[in-house]
């Protein structure tokens, strides 16, 4: 005779706070795991089978996600310009430098920002907000990093960069703040005031930095600030430092996504981070300050986009122009990377890797635009995102297809 | 007389009101008609609004405290800055038919935008994707009235190729039950994808041509002669009075008729909805579909009816400010349209101060573009704890 489950082991597997060891000790004290009976009872509800399926195949969704996604660019490739989607992608990630596969992952300047923006994006995720102001906090790392990189020459070079470094990252991290500040205390809803405050950074970035403004370089003409002293770049540790060399942002980034790791488990506040991501509610009954999680969460994911901004300033672009300001997209990438990743430190590495060569790959110096117009592939990367974005949103169609595949195996 | 004399509000929120009156007094007695050229008396009335906002702010009026403290703020600015620059100057600046009229421009796709999402949102379906199906409508209308060469076709072009994004957007929120917010934002990439994908296979770099049919304007020559209301609303677009008398009939629409109620019902409490029968599906499909749609037609008058071209990502935040314009109007048609008007002054004062600040030496203009965005932020942050959204909210639904 089959005993019944009891309520609480049911629970378990569905309600995210119970998989909490701490938040479900009382259970555990009296009911001794080896009483409980063996869950691998076919489960007859979508979402145990849902749940059964996403722990399964935990990197494979994200895999064919990306697949659907490349595929449905591939039809729009063809639709639209009738050439063959397989040779635009081929060349695509030539230009991004497969053929040397050391400088293609660290190479790409894309990926290290990429890591880093993906890293703001999935802190907010795992604390149940969704930042899209990746993008904003972003420019105010870039903004504050140029200033403080194009001016003070003469300081050693360690601390001048230790500097930028830091004050950049703490203005990526007061912008978000400010957002986490908002929705901890009024409950402003964080998509809402990170977009707007992405749209209050770019115009105070262009004010600062457009013809006859406060910081904008007078000798050069054009609408751009003053370039970043020698002292105050990144060393190089690979190539020619004269035809941009990597820069060692990209071990930096490496050790952010260490750092991740670490915060979200391995240390107290990561555990409240991840309790109020779990459910505020009971998070709060628990004794966990949702507010203050809510502040530092947004703060931290902020920090993340705008030391990404500071490095880009001294690893690679060593000046800021208004273009740069208003075309810049990589903070919205990093939502695509985070999602794609499911924010896990790994994950996000990898879809960082995917997107950085992407963009590489589609940017005007890479691509041949007798194969493909880069204006246009570059937007092709914005349909992938999205396509990403959209079906990461979805598991259920990506499991329902990963289901029909194996059923049609079976038979 | 006595009724009305009741309802002004007393204690400190009657002086926080007061607070609230007497800083925009301070912007508006230094530009014209006044111009009082003294920097003294806006400071006066501007440190007096902001005292009588922080004496409220801790006497428990917290939400009327901030917002005569921020309105105090900016009079003392503006009054400030108004002062220091020259009369022509500011006569240049501050003509107010006109400032009415570029207001009304201005509000209008948001209005469009912000009852599509009211629609949305008061089924229970969070439309975060608003910003993508306006671009959709803005670029799809200047297509479409380029190649059918008629205005009509295109915006009708425009507002379908809205619409089909709404219905993926649907369908993964409603069908799939995705998150929503996260398919919104999916939604928004792949229209800015989409559309300048095609801009640029399509129109490459010259951009849109210039002789491209656009949505008439409406000419009322009876109040022309009127001074300041036949400026402002003499040479209307068709679709400024379209927006407005949308307001009226999704207003109508939404509290005054069974199928309201039942768009309201399936956003508050679905299950229930369902046991009477209601069709919570079709009812959810039907406002996120209309969303896209309306938020389309808002997209189509920026290409077709304002600007007269395209360009890549053209709305520009427009979609988001629109939703905030829903949650600071309580998901009312009337509250959301007053607060599309309140973002659509900001951004009409913003486009005229190039005037302003060729005299001042920095380019002031640029930083006054992120005065409506400033302004939804303060919007969205002084009114949570007022404003109670739909129970159902963001809540996929699932049939027993």
């Amino acid at each position: 005779v089959k005993r019944r489950l009891p309520p609480q082991a049911d629970l378990r597997g569905r309600d995210p706070v119970l998989r909490i060891p701490a938040l479900r000790t009382g259970e555990a004290v009296s009911t001794p795991p080896e009483q409980l009976p063996p869950p691998q009872q076919p489960s007859s509800t979508f979402v145990d089978r849902y749940s059964l399926a996403q722990r399964a195949s935990g990197a494979l969704a994200p895999l064919i996600t990306v697949v659907l996604a490349f595929l449905m660019g591939g039809v729009v490739i063809v639709i639209s310009t009738g050439k063959a989607p397989w040779n635009v992608y081929k060349e695509i990630f030539q230009g991004a430098g497969l053929d040397w596969f050391f400088p293609w992952i660290a190479g790409d300047e894309r990926t290290t920002t990429l890591i880093l923006t993906g890293l703001a994006v999935a802190f907010a995720f795992r604390c149940g907000m969704f930042n899209i102001g990746g993008q904003g906090q972003y420019i105010a790392g870039a903004i504050i990093g140029v200033i403080v990189a194009s001016n003070m020459e003469g300081l050693h070079p360690f601390l001048h960069i230790l500097l930028t470094i830091v004050l950049g990252t703490a203005a990526g991290a007061g912008l978000a703040g400010i957002a986490g500040l908002l929705k901890a205390t009024v409950g402003a809803h964080e998509v809402i005031s990170t977009i707007m405050l992405n749209w209050i950074v770019l115009w105070v970035g262009v004010f600062l930095f457009t013809l006859t403004g406060p910081l904008q370089a007078e000798s050069t003409g054009s609408p751009i600030s003053h370039d970043v002293v020698e002292g105050a770049k990144l060393p190089i540790f690979w190539g020619d430092p004269l035809l941009q060399g990597l820069h060692i942002g990209f071990f930096i980034a490496l050790s952010a996504l260490v750092a991740y790791w670490v915060i979200l488990n391995r240390t107290t506040l990561g555990y409240g981070v991840r309790a109020v991501g779990f459910n505020p509610e009971a998070a709060r009954y628990g004794g966990i300050s949702v507010a203050r999680n809510y502040f530092l969460a947004m703060a931290i994911s902020g920090a993340f986009a705008g030391l990404a901004g500071a490095i880009d300033i001294i690893g690679w672009q060593f000046r800021l122009a208004t273009g740069d300001i208003q075309t810049s997209t990589v903070g919205f990438v990093g939502i695509a990377v985070a999602l794609l990743g499911r924010n896990t430190a790994i994950g996000v590495g990898l879809g960082a890797l995917l997107f950085g060569s992407l963009l590489t790959g589609t940017s005007t110096r890479n691509l041949d635009p007798e194969v493909f117009q880069p204006e246009l592939a570059s937007n092709l990367t914005l349909l992938i995102q999205g396509l990403v974005v959209l079906f990461v949103g979805a598991d259920v169609l990506v499991l329902w297809l990963l289901g029909g595949f194996r059923r049609r195996r079976a038979a | 007389v006595n009724r009305l004399l009741e309802r002004v509000p007393r204690g400190w929120r009657g002086l926080a009101w007061l607070g609230v009156l007497l800083g925009l007094a301070a912007a508006l007695i230094a530009i014209p008609p006044f111009t009082v050229r003294t920097v003294a008396v806006p400071i006066v009335l501007g440190l007096a609004a902001l005292t009588l906002g922080v004496g409220a702010l801790f006497r428990g009026q917290r939400k009327f405290g901030i917002y005569a403290v921020v309105v105090a703020l900016g009079g003392l600015a503006l009054g400030w800055a108004a002062t220091r620059s020259s009369v022509s100057n500011l006569e240049g600046v501050v003509v107010w038919s006109a400032l009415f009229g570029s207001m009304l421009r201005y509000a209008t796709p948001l209005i469009f935008a912000a009852i599509g999402g009211m629609f949305s949102e008061r089924s229970g379906v969070v439309n975060i994707g608003l910003e993508g199906m306006m671009l959709m409508g803005a670029f799809f209308g200047i297509l479409g009235a380029d190649k059918t060469s008629s205005w009509v076709l295109g915006l009708g072009i425009g507002i379908a190729a809205g619409g089909l994004m709404a219905l993926v957007h649907a369908f993964f929120a409603i069908h799939l039950r995705a998150d929503q917010i996260v398919g919104g934002t999916a939604v928004n990439f792949l229209a800015l994808g989409l559309t300048g994908y095609f801009f640029i296979d399509i129109y490459g770099q010259e951009g849109t041509p210039t002789d491209i049919p656009a949505i008439p304007n409406i000419d009322l020559g009876i109040i022309k002669d009127i001074p300041f209301f036949g400026d402002v609303f003499g040479q209307l677009n068709l679709m400024i009075w379209l927006a407005l008398a949308l307001v009226v009939v999704s207003w109508l629409v939404m509290f005054r008729t069974p199928l309201g109620l039942r768009i309201r019902s399936v956003g508050e409490h679905p299950r229930a909805a369902d046991t009477v029968g209601i069709n919570v599906y079709a009812m959810r499909y039907g406002a996120v579909t209309l969303s896209g749609m309306l938020a389309a037609a808002g997209g189509a008058y920026l290409s077709i009816g304002f600007v007269g071209s395209f360009n890549e990502n053209m709305t520009a935040g427009r979609g988001f400010i629109a939703l905030a314009a829903v949650i600071f109007g309580s998901w009312r048609p009337f509250g959301a349209a007053a607060a599309c008007l309140l973002f659509g002054f900001s951004s009409a004062l913003a486009q005229r101060l190039p005037v302003y600040s060729e005299s001042a030496g920095v380019p002031v203009d640029v930083l006054f573009q992120a005065l409506p965005y400033v302004l939804t932020l303060i919007a969205v942050a002084g009114v949570i704890g007022r404003s109670i959204p739909p129970v159902a909210v963001g809540r996929p639904y699932k049939k027993q």
